[in-house]
Formats: C-alpha cells, structure tokens, sequence
C-alpha cells in the first residue's frame, strides 16, 4: 500500500513517565508518508499513552517527536497550530461535543478555520458523513448514535479538514464485524487516494490484518519497542515468541 | 494557516462552451479562495456545455473534491454537459465515490414543527413526571431514612464522615463572612434612621432576632444551594453519565442508601452546627457597629440576651434541619435524574440550585406560618 517512503513522523528517544514511573522507555521510530501504521501492545504498555504524545497533548519526560519536521513538543503559537492542522484525532471515546447535533460536531473545524461559504461547508460536511455511512444522521445528537456511529462520526469530524496524518485510537471498538470492516475498507482508500497516514492504535487482530502496513509492539515488561514490520511477517517470523503469540491468540503464562 | 495556492481560469467560446481551468494546489485552506469564483462563473455563464480542465491541479483534497462534487451537482440539476477532464485517477475514485444528486438539499431540517396545543401539553407533562419522580425519589429516601434509623449499619459511616468535611466544614468560611457582611450591613442601615430617635441601641435586638429566627438559617441554606446541592448533583450526575450507577444497580446495590443516605445525613448534621457559626458571625458583624457608635461590648451582649431567647435559636435551627434536607435531597434527585452527554451535568446542577432555592425559600414562609399559629 505505501508508495512513497518519505517519513513523515520521526519519533526520537521518547521516554514518557508519569511521575516516578516510566511507562515508555527511550524509544525511537519513524512513520512514512500514506502509511498505515499500527502502535499494538498489551493492556496497559502505554499505547494510548504514546498517542497523546505524538498528538502533543502530554509533554515527555525525554526525546522529541517531529511532525513533517516540526517538533510538535516544543511548538507554541502560530508554529503549533501549523502542526495541528496537519493531524486529525479520533479518540476512544469519540469525544463528540454533546451539546451539538452530528452535523454541527463535524461542521465546526471548518466553520473556525476555512473560509468557504456557508453552503461548501454544508456540502462538505455531507460528503464526509457519507464516506463514514452517516448521512441521513445530520440531525442526531451524539447521545442518540450507537458507540460505534459516535467513533465514524468522530472519524468524520477528525477528517474534515483533510488533515496529513490521522490519529486513531482503538477506531474498531465497539463496531460489530461488519461495520468494522466497512471502516477498515474506508481507512484504506483514504491510505490509497488521498495519502493520508494514519497512526493507529487497536488491538483487533483481523483489522490490523487488512490494514496494517507496520506494526510496532510495545511491551510493558520492557517498556519499550519489541517489534516492527508487517503483521504477517511478525506472526510467521519473529524472533520474539512473546509476539508470535500475541499475533497467533495464544494464551500461556507468559503473555501479560 | 498553511499556504496553499490555487488559481482559477474561466472562460466562455464562441460556441457558449465554458472552460473552467483549476491549477494548483485545492485543498481546505485554497478552496474556500475559488468556490464562490466557481459558483458564479457558472451562473454567469449558463451554458449548455462545461468544460473543467483538473490538470494542472498538483494536489486535491476532499474540500476540493467537494467542488466538484458542486459543479457536478450544478450542472445535473440544470441538465447541461459537464465535462471533467485531466483528473487524476486516485482523485476521480474518491470524486465517483459521491452522487452529487444526493447532495441536493444542503442539509435536510429535522421536521420539529409544533403547535402551542402540543408545547402546553409537553411542558405540563414535563412538570407532572418532574412532580412524580420527586415525589418517588422522597418516597425511596424516607424509606432509606428509616431503615438507617432502625440500623444504623446500612449507612457508609466514613463516606458520610468525608461528605460532612467536604461539603460542611469546608464551607464554614464563606458562610462565616456571608453572615458576618449581612449582620453588618444590616445594623449599619437600621442604625442610621433609629439614631434620629435616639433607639441605636435597640439594632441589637433587630440584629439578635432577625439572625436567629431568619437570617442565619436561611443564608446558610442558600449558600449550602450554592455549593454543595450543586456538588451533589454534579458528583452523582457525573456518575450517572459513566454508567457507576448503573453499575452500582447492577451489583444489587440501591443507589439511593448508597450515595443519597450518606449525603443526606452528612448535610443533616452539619447544617445546624453551620447555622450556629452563621449566627454567631451575624451578631458579630451587628456588634461591629454599635461598637464604633460607642456602646460598649456588654450592653450590646445585654440587650442580646433580654431580646432573644432559645426558642427563637433553636426555631431557627429546626428549620436549617429541613434545609439540610431539601439542600442534599434536591442536589442528589437532580444529580440522580440526569441524562447522557456533558450538557446534561450542567442541566442538572442548575435545576438542583433554582429549585433548592426556591423550596428553601418557600419552606421558610411555612415555618412562619406555623411558628406564628404556634405562638412562637
């Protein structure tokens, strides 16, 4: 799927602490442009933890991370929302605005940083609803979507500006199988067509399966990267049998 | 902003062909430049045959493709040619992904027209199930009430022990100089007019009973409205939105003995021992300004003590028990009641101080009547 191997996301000697506590211990990585690439890990290795840091929302304890060159840690102002507006996030728990009907949720990043007339937006916020299969929703509140309809619309909202890099975290969570893999099939074609690179997190096998073309496991014994490369590749030939494992569902005392 | 460059072209043949030639860069920052262009070239123009000339276009977006998505919609609904030309393959999937006829309406208005008939209906509805569900959650909590009462083991003792420090002691300071400013405030006004007749002295008798029987009970009560009622609804409708009380239900725990009792009881205790603080640091505030008028310490503790009584301290402190109750019962119905969506908290917190304040108020007027028949 990746044609272009142009990095766009450089990650250098990030360590993430909470407090005492180091969660994410001096790793580095790169993210290529149109990539789709998965962050993977047991529960409570730092995943998520390692998305908000490359989102910007959280500080590290040590490294940088650069966003097309710019390093979003110590980015301020101008120069920050510059970054911001290169990504788009869908976080776990959608995050839709719950005081503003869907149409609204998704409408409002245009409304606040594009200068297109009132009826563009409207069109545009329906086109981006149609990709994710919400269009005839316009008018619900968010508390009126099922989980997984909140986590399209998130998706919609992430993606209305037509951001670089998507942000997604735990994206199939909650969605039936079907549904899941009407977004795994969405996620490549905006991949294929409009070369957008998407950082994901998830822990659902058969998505990343299909979508993955890099993976990275982190482990929480290590903290840090203990695998990277294509999901096949990791299942069939990896040295570390703790990721063998992961990948093949195989429970033994070893796996956290 | 990140700069984008797009550059539009339009020109109309001989033949009545309009050629619209797009270059550059047509993305979410650029489109919004162009569109109106767009929009009104073909208007201008209204030709029977359009001609969009994409190829020179380095870099489109969804925003972009959703201009043309428009031009399309524009021309299917006015049955003209349109020709899009020199569109990259990956851009021209996405571009046949959408049916610009699907686009028709620019967003379909949710039908919600109603009558005054049926808005009368639905508000006094509204007000019946508000009435109901008070009157069911009282219901559920004189029942807790009184199964704490025959065993006192049902109640979470520490919980009640952290609500009463928290929502209790805690807002001892603002009562404190609430009570303090009005006790002050108010010998100063009744001072002035009452000198002209040479009866200052008798504002220690205005200060003593008005605390004691009114004012201290009842601005502790608006204050507790203000602060905790509102905490109780915010704790309880934070918890209802992530789902603990389901989750509480769940496990076969009664929400109500769970959170309600220890909040209701914690209040309980605390608003007489507040209530006490409030009157102290009113009369406090009253000595202040008879003090400086020149009356010593004593006479004003004297006349204290001739004008006022314990019936009048502890009439007062009765009702600050009916407060506690209806200041911890309203925030914890209304915290309890509360819908899905970070809205709905605000929603919750807000009815919990209105309608706590306007029962306290009219609870008061109650007691007066009452103490009044009573002779009190």
């Amino acid at each position: 799927m990746n044609t272009e191997s142009e990095t766009i996301i450089h990650v250098e000697s990030l360590t993430v602490a909470y407090e005492d506590t180091v969660v994410i211990d001096n790793i580095s990585f790169e993210v290529r442009k149109g990539e789709v690439f998965v962050i993977l890990g047991g529960s409570g290795c730092g995943k998520s933890t390692l998305l908000k840091q490359m989102i910007g929302l959280y500080s590290p304890a040590a490294g940088r991370i650069l966003i097309d060159g710019q390093d979003i840690v110590s980015a301020e102002g101008d120069e920050r929302l510059r970054i911001l507006r290169k990504i788009g996030v869908m976080y776990q728990s959608s995050a839709l605005f719950g005081s503003m009907a869907l149409f609204e949720n998704v409408r409002l990043p245009l409304e606040e940083f594009t200068n297109l007339n009132s009826a563009a937006m409207d069109l545009i916020v329906l086109m981006k609803l149609k990709l994710v299969g919400l269009k005839g929703f316009e008018n619900h509140m968010p508390s009126e979507l099922s989980g997984g309809m909140q986590k399209r619309a998130a998706i919609a909202r992430a993606m209305v500006l037509d951001p670089q890099i998507l942000f997604l975290d735990e994206p199939s969570a909650g969605l039936d199988p079907i549904t899941s893999a009407e977004l795994d099939q969405l996620i490549i074609s905006l991949a294929h067509n409009l070369k957008i690179t998407f950082v994901i997190v998830t822990h659902e096998l058969p998505s990343i399966y299909s979508i993955a073309d890099r993976v990275i496991m982190l482990d929480k014994r290590v903290k840090k990267i203990v695998a990277d490369g294509r999901p096949q590749d990791l299942r069939d030939k990896s040295d570390n049998q703790w990721v063998r494992q992961f990948f093949k569902r195989e429970v033994t005392s070893n796996v956290s | 902003m990140i700069e984008s460059r797009v550059t539009l072209n339009t020109e109309v043949s001989k033949d009545g062909v309009l050629t619209i030639t797009i270059s550059g860069r047509l993305d979410s920052t650029s489109t919004g430049n162009i569109w109106q262009g767009v929009i009104d070239a073909l208007e201008r123009a209204s030709s029977k045959r359009v001609v969009v000339d994409t190829s020179e276009i380095d870099y489109c977006d969804g925003t972009g493709i959703g201009l043309l998505v428009e031009i399309q919609r524009r021309q299917k609904k006015t049955g003209s040619k349109l020709e899009i030309s020199g569109l990259r393959d990956e851009y021209q999937k996405l571009l046949d992904f959408f049916d610009p006829l699907e686009f028709e309406e620019s967003r379909p208005e949710k039908s919600r027209k109603t009558n005054l008939t049926e808005e009368v209906g639905r508000a006094t509805f509204s007000v019946w199930d508000n009435i109901r569900s008070q009157v069911a959650f009282l219901g559920e909590l004189v029942a807790a009430l009184y199964l704490a009462a025959r065993n006192p083991t049902v109640v979470r003792w520490k919980d009640a022990f952290l609500i009463a420090e928290t929502a209790g002691v805690n807002a001892f300071p603002i009562v404190a100089l609430i009570s303090f400013l009005i006790g002050l405030i108010m010998a100063f006004q009744a001072a002035i007019p009452m000198k002209q007749f040479g009866a200052e002295i008798f504002v220690a008798d205005l200060i003593a009973l008005s605390t004691l029987r009114e004012l201290g009970p009842l601005m502790t009560a608006i204050v507790m409205a203000g602060r905790t009622s509102s905490a109780f609804a915010a704790e309880l409708g934070t918890m209802k939105v992530n789902e603990e009380v389901d989750a509480l239900t769940t496990m076969g725990l009664d929400p109500v003995r769970f959170l309600v009792l220890t909040r209701v009881i914690a209040t309980l205790f605390m608003m007489p021992l507040i209530t006490i603080f409030a009157n102290l640091f009113g009369i406090l505030g009253g000595s202040v300004v008879l003090l400086s008028m020149g009356y010593p310490l004593n006479t004003y503790i004297d006349r204290i003590i001739q004008s006022a009584d314990y019936v009048d301290l502890l009439g007062g402190l009765l009702k600050s028990l009916a407060f506690g109750l209806i200041v911890a019962g309203i925030g914890c119905s209304h915290g309890l009641r509360t819908r899905t969506g970070a809205s709905a908290v605000g929603d919750s917190t807000t009815k919990a101080v209105v309608s706590g304040i306007i029962m306290i108020i009219l609870t008061d007027g109650l007691f007066s009547v009452v103490y009044f028949y009573l002779g009190i």
